[in-house]
């Protein structure tokens, strides 16, 4: 269960965020998590709300964006959404391939109050 | 009110490895993250590999497991300094408990270290902890469809071991759709098929190593 850790460094990063904008409470979360993470998004909210009890996150709504995996090829410039896991150009089949999206693990914005 | 934030979540965790990373560079030593699921046979590559190098190369393990110190006795038998992480039920080291443990070893000695990862292919793939690479044990008797199930341990290591082969004609596992499936993922990966009980194919991954080693010491370019 390493969403627990993943949980841990959300709340660090929101209770820090809300702190220097003098926010009273944390109405909303806003994640990117990209698809080629490890990330399951109900054991993250699971973690995320036993962690934040009697914090100003205690109610915080986590909502979750997941990010298709997207590759670049460095040979051709083709830009494609990587299926199967497969880092091969599907037009010139170079294995130059640039990731472009997939690999987010960000906290986007927060909604305070 | 919205604010923007915009930070990502290992953040922390990877200045901690950076900062390692950096250590390590300065004292000239290739710092190995083993992975792979329990039972993959990470313990006994690393008996190999520390027999057969322990004379050219000064080596130190880290051993992280969830509660005991089993494999950390295994590889202290072999007479090189081990340090034991248990991680206490976690699923993973993070770049913190590599940090706090590194007192321990003397670094002003050391070729390599070799950090072997909770057994694990989902969770510590995500963990940078300060090393050069990351390599992944894959076993025949796991059977092929892990490298699609688990895509991002193999796209992470820089050499995959795919051990026990001399089991293959005792299972169906389709080594060349496996190799395949992991080359898709990772293109251009190092892919070293070995058997820790036979020794087929160990010549290859020491030689590996070494080289490794020479890279990090400038002593051979890339
Ligand atoms: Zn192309």
């Amino acid at each position: 269960m390493h969403e627990m850790s993943i949980a841990q460094g959300i709340l660090d990063i929101v209770l820090k965020t809300a702190a220097e904008h003098n926010a009273v409470k944390i109405s909303c979360i806003k994640l990117l998590i990209g698809q080629m993470t490890q990330v399951e998004p109900e054991s993250l909210k699971f973690g995320f709300a036993a962690l934040a009890a009697n914090t100003i996150a205690d109610s915080a709504v986590v909502d979750i964006t997941i990010i298709p995996l997207v590759g670049k090829c460095n040979s051709c410039g083709q830009q494609f959404t990587v299926e199967r896991y497969s880092f091969l150009c599907p037009l010139c089949h170079s294995a130059n391939i640039l990731v472009v999206s997939g690999r987010e693990l960000a906290v986007d914005y927060l909604e305070v109050e | 009110m919205q604010i923007k934030v915009m930070t990502n979540i290992l953040e922390r965790n990877d200045q901690v490895a950076a900062a390692l990373q950096e250590r390590f560079k300065k004292a000239g030593i290739l710092v190995i993250n083993l992975l792979g699921s329990p039972g993959c046979g990470k313990t006994s590559l690393l008996e190999k590999t520390i027999k057969a190098l322990k004379e050219t190369l000064s080596i130190a393990v880290i051993e992280g497991d969830l509660f005991t110190a089993k494999d950390a006795e295994r590889i202290e038998e072999h007479g090189v300094p081990v340090v034991q992480i248990n991680t206490g039920g976690g699923c993973h080291l993070d770049a913190n408990m590599i940090h706090d443990v590194l007192d321990c070893l003397d670094l002003g000695v050391l070729d390599m270290i070799v950090i072997e990862n909770v057994g694990n292919l989902v969770c510590p793939a995500e963990f940078n902890i300060g090393e050069d690479c990351k390599v992944t044990v894959l076993s025949i008797t796991e059977g092929d469809d892990k490298p699609l199930k688990y895509p991002l341990i193999f796209k992470q290591a820089s050499a995959v071991i795919l051990n026990k082969v001399d089991l293959l004609p005792y299972t169906n596992f389709d080594l060349k759709a496996a190799e395949k499936d992991i080359t898709a993922i990772h293109p251009g990966v190092t892919l070293l098929p070995v058997s820790c009980q036979t020794g087929e194919g160990l010549e290859v991954w020491f030689n590996w190593l070494i080289k490794q080693v020479q890279i990090k010491k400038g002593k051979e370019s890339k």
